[in-house]
């Protein structure tokens, strides 16, 4: 509105306590720090923020319904894109659920190589969360730092699986076997390529000096502390109320990790910790996530000495037809607990796909923690909530 | 007649020197910062080292549609890149090169200014209220607060150096400094106000000089990943140009008045009478290159500080501390 | 709410020093396009078609998720190799497009050809102005089968 409008506005209303009206702030789809599309339409006094209302929808890819119509084959493919962060996270859930279905059970080195691959998208996932957030506070270097040393971590898996973020490896009763698995004349097979472990090792050092300079460049930083610590608390019984997983909820003092709990990969032959911190404020859910690049760097150096050797995938037919019942399988994505919910009728296709994502369970807290919180603080407490939009709207 | 060719010769002058500066800061800022990050910057613009790049981006904003919003206040609007020009390019006109060579020799010279730099406030908070968008608004709320906030710190930092010096001129406080303060083996030594008691008000002024132009980590208003530019949002093209090279010249012009202030301006310790006319500026040129280095490095490396923070550094600590800055440098100018 | 700053302000200068030290170290960039990354043998770039040995089984096809394979195909007979043999019908292509538009990048119909007639190769630089160019009928697929590298060798 034009000025003059505003005075003439102004002269109406003024009394001694000045009265202001709420703003109603639209944080739209468009917009640097949602992590995505997401809208969400704040009432604000000055810059205190009163009310919330996230509106979520705007990349609704319908994986449910195109579930309905793929083979179980071509599920997994797409299901990489759900959280494109963490490709083969989301891949894991799904093929162990149709793998109980079907009572198969995947060789040892497949198991060995499902672990090693989730761990390096966990810390893939984890360094993409490390690079946005500085930036998102204003600090602009730790984006370039981290995501360079993310590209040894990309290249090793390329080198493997033939893709960087979606590398649509896994199979029922294992993991893919060969190059062109159809052909009788032909087998290539998709073992670890030549000079794996060596590049592996290199790349978890990289990791860890990455870790060491990000604790000099931002943890230790005064100002980054004075933007995380004591913002956006969740305590414990909230945390659960609202269905937190990963992190966030170890970020508030509940140790939970389905690594642990539900043994989906050979994890109780690892030595590693389980990091929580007590608080629930920004930083310690930014600390758990940089300890945990640390937790994974020490379970990949240790798988690799165990891996054993063996066949790669388990017999299974051609035309892959699952027996009728339904399971909920769940593992242990980057961002939290990731689930699926099939059912099958006894065809190629399953009748019903239900994806639990972890990213919608974390955001449905953000009404409840931004309220009477300032504008600079929604955009920290967002950020360190580490949700993907993929993940929120399948 | 005289008197005007002359100062249309002051004006074309000191227009070409600022506006070089502030291309070449440019040009610093995005090399240096590129490669703090481990990448190149700019590289193909104008041969090896992309030096042409703030020349090309010069060009890119002068063809670019003048654009504004339907609902915006279409004078205010227009009107407010142009104040913040007008008074980042003033504060030029009293900072000497050298004894003789100053677009204008005041008396007042700092009084001058600071309530020139002071009126570029008027033009953000233009800025952001004719905008009409509520980001825009929003930055320019920020903006009044903290520019506001700053000037005051600003303002008591400098009041202790005219204490010490015991005038307002620029000229005369670079005079100041070069007076002898001892002698060693016959040779006269001068030591700048930084070493003779105003590093705290050196502190003072350059977290204030930062914070008034709004980078980070003071750059709430802008807040780039907040507010998409803040009360720059809806600004493009020779507008955008005018805030883009304001603030740049604004950055050479306080880092300037640092360097006269505290650091000793256009005088070389040591140095005959007859090479001052040629080393002078040189070396002033020197020292506002380490302030601006040093504003840059700052900007790539550290977080930024949220609103009420910033607030409260400015009045909680920042004020207070100068004030005492002033006691102290009072007594001891009353006592030695 | 947020705490003071702490003094001393020691963490900040140590973050300091790292800029500066990044600064000063070369930059560890490719310049594109004058230097260029080789991709590893597996990288899933392109998909190539062998047409001799493709017999419109439609496999491929069948698999895709995308259904961005686009195949058309008639019989042929051959001439028995004997006299008074049996007539052998034969399979030839008369279409095989890929749309890349649309594609995936997953491998599936690499995968289950039964006939080796796919193969992925890592060549990545064929982006196109016209996003109808984007389509690959088989004389281009063919010419992608000289980039097909030889597989990696394997971990010991």
């Amino acid at each position: 509105m034009t000025s003059r409008e505003l005075m003439h506005r102004s002269e109406v209303a003024v009394s001694v306590e000045l009265e202001t009206p709420n703003m109603t702030l639209n944080i739209g789809p468009q917009h640097p720090s949602t992590h995505g599309v997401l809208r969400l339409i704040a009432t604000v006094d000055g810059e205190r923020i009163t009310s919330l209302e996230p509106v979520i929808g705007y990349m609704h890819r319908g994986y449910e319904k195109l579930a309905e119509v793929r083979t179980y084959a071509q599920i997994t493919t797409l299901v990489n894109r759900i959280d494109w962060v963490s490709g083969f996270a989301n891949e894991v859930p799904f093929i162990l659920g149709v793998e109980r279905l079907m009572k198969v059970e995947a060789p040892e080195r497949a198991q060995w190589i499902r672990l090693i691959l989730s761990e390096l998208f966990r810390i893939s996932s984890h360094l993409v969360f490390m690079s946005s957030y500085p930036l998102e506070l204003g600090a602009t270097t730790p984006l370039m730092y981290v995501l360079r040393e993310r590209e040894y971590i990309l290249e090793l898996i390329e080198g493997l699986t033939g893709g960087r973020f979606h590398p649509n490896f896994n199979r029922v009763g294992g993991i893919k076997p060969n190059y062109g698995g159809g052909s009788q004349s032909k087998k290539q097979s998709m073992d670890l390529p030549a000079g794996f472990f060596k590049s592996t090792i290199e790349a978890m050092d990289r990791m860890n000096k990455i870790c060491d300079d990000i604790d000099i460049l931002v943890t230790g930083n005064e100002l980054f502390k004075a933007r995380t610590v004591d913002i956006g608390v969740i305590p414990a019984e909230k945390a659960l109320e609202f269905g937190l997983s990963g992190p966030n909820l170890r970020a508030s003092g509940i140790a939970y990790d389905l690594r642990k709990i539900e043994n989906y990969l050979p994890y109780d032959q690892l030595d590693f910790n389980v990091i929580s911190r007590p608080g629930g404020d920004c930083f310690d859910r930014y600390m758990v996530r940089l300890e945990e690049i640390r937790e994974s760097v020490k379970i990949v150096r240790q798988a690799i000495d165990i891996i054993p050797s063996g066949p790669l995938q388990a017999k299974v037919p051609r035309i892959l037809k699952v027996p009728r019942g339904q399971v909920y399988s769940r593992a242990e994505n980057p961002k939290g607990e990731f689930g699926y919910y099939i059912v099958s009728e006894g065809g190629k296709m399953p009748y019903r796909l239900k994806i639990r994502s972890t990213s919608f369970s974390n955001l449905s807290i953000l009404s409840w923690v931004l309220k009477d919180q300032l504008i600079p603080d929604l955009v920290a407490i967002m950020g360190s909530l580490d949700f993907v939009l993929g993940d929120v709207d399948r | 007649m005289n008197f005007l060719l002359f100062l249309g010769v002051k004006v074309a002058l000191l227009l070409a020197i600022v506006l070089t500066a502030a291309l070449v800061t440019i040009y610093v800022e995005l090399k240096a910062g590129s490669h703090m990050q481990t990448r190149i910057g700019p590289y193909y613009a104008g041969g090896k080292w992309g030096w042409a790049q703030p020349l090309a981006d010069g060009a890119k904003f002068l063809q670019k549609e003048d654009l504004a919003p339907a609902k915006a206040d279409r004078t205010v609007f227009g009107f407010a890149p142009y104040v913040v020009m007008m008074s980042s390019l003033a504060i030029f006109a009293v900072i000497p090169l050298h004894g003789s060579f100053v677009a204008t020799r005041l008396d007042l010279g700092v009084f001058f200014i600071l309530a020139i730099s002071s009126l570029s406030v008027l033009g953000v908070l233009m800025a952001g209220w004719s905008s009409a968008n509520k980001y825009s608004l929003i930055g320019g709320l920020r903006a009044a607060a903290q520019l506001i906030a700053y000037e005051l710190p600003l303002v008591l930092a400098v009041v202790a150096v005219v204490i010490q010096a015991g005038t307002m001129s620029l000229v005369g406080i670079v005079e100041a400094q070069q007076a002898t303060l001892f002698t060693i083996n016959g040779i006269a030594i001068s030591l700048p106000y930084i070493l003779t008691g105003q590093v705290v008000g050196f502190i003072i002024f350059m977290v204030a000089s930062i914070a008034e132009l709004s980078r980070i980590p003071f750059d709430m208003p802008i807040a780039e990943s907040e507010l998409t530019m803040g009360y720059l949002t809806e600004y493009s093209g020779i507008r955008f140009s005018m805030f883009f090279l304001g603030e740049y010249a604004s950055m050479v012009g306080l880092s300037a008045i640092a360097a006269t202030l505290y650091l000793g301006g256009y005088g070389v310790p040591f140095l005959p009478q007859s090479m001052e006319a040629f080393a002078g500026p040189a070396v002033l040129l020197l020292k506002v290159s380490a302030l601006v280095f040093f504003i840059i490095w700052i900007r790539w490396t550290w977080p930024r500080l949220r609103e009420d923070q910033l607030q409260s550094m400015a009045w909680r600590w920042l004020i207070p501390i100068s004030l005492l800055n002033i006691a102290v440098i009072g007594v001891f100018k009353v006592v030695l | 709410m947020s705490k003071r700053i702490a003094f001393p302000f020691l963490g900040l200068f140590r973050g300091m020093g790292m800029t500066i030290r990044a600064m000063v170290t070369k930059a560890p960039v490719t310049m594109y396009p004058d230097e260029k990354e080789i991709p590893v043998p597996r990288a899933r770039g392109v998909i190539s078609l062998d047409e001799d040995a493709c017999t419109v089984c439609m496999l491929c096809a069948r698999e895709c998720p995308d259904w961005c394979i686009y195949i058309e195909g008639h019989k042929e007979e051959k001439e028995p190799a004997k006299p008074g043999g049996r007539i052998k019908t034969k399979n030839l292509l008369d279409r095989f497009d890929i749309d890349y538009s649309l594609c995936m990048y997953c491998g599936i119909c690499v995968e289950v050809c039964p006939f080796d007639a796919l193969f992925w190769s890592p060549e990545y630089e064929y982006s196109e102005p016209q996003i109808s160019d984007l389509l690959h009928n088989k004389d281009k697929l063919g010419e992608w089968l000289v980039t097909v590298p030889e597989p990696p060798a394997l971990e010991a």
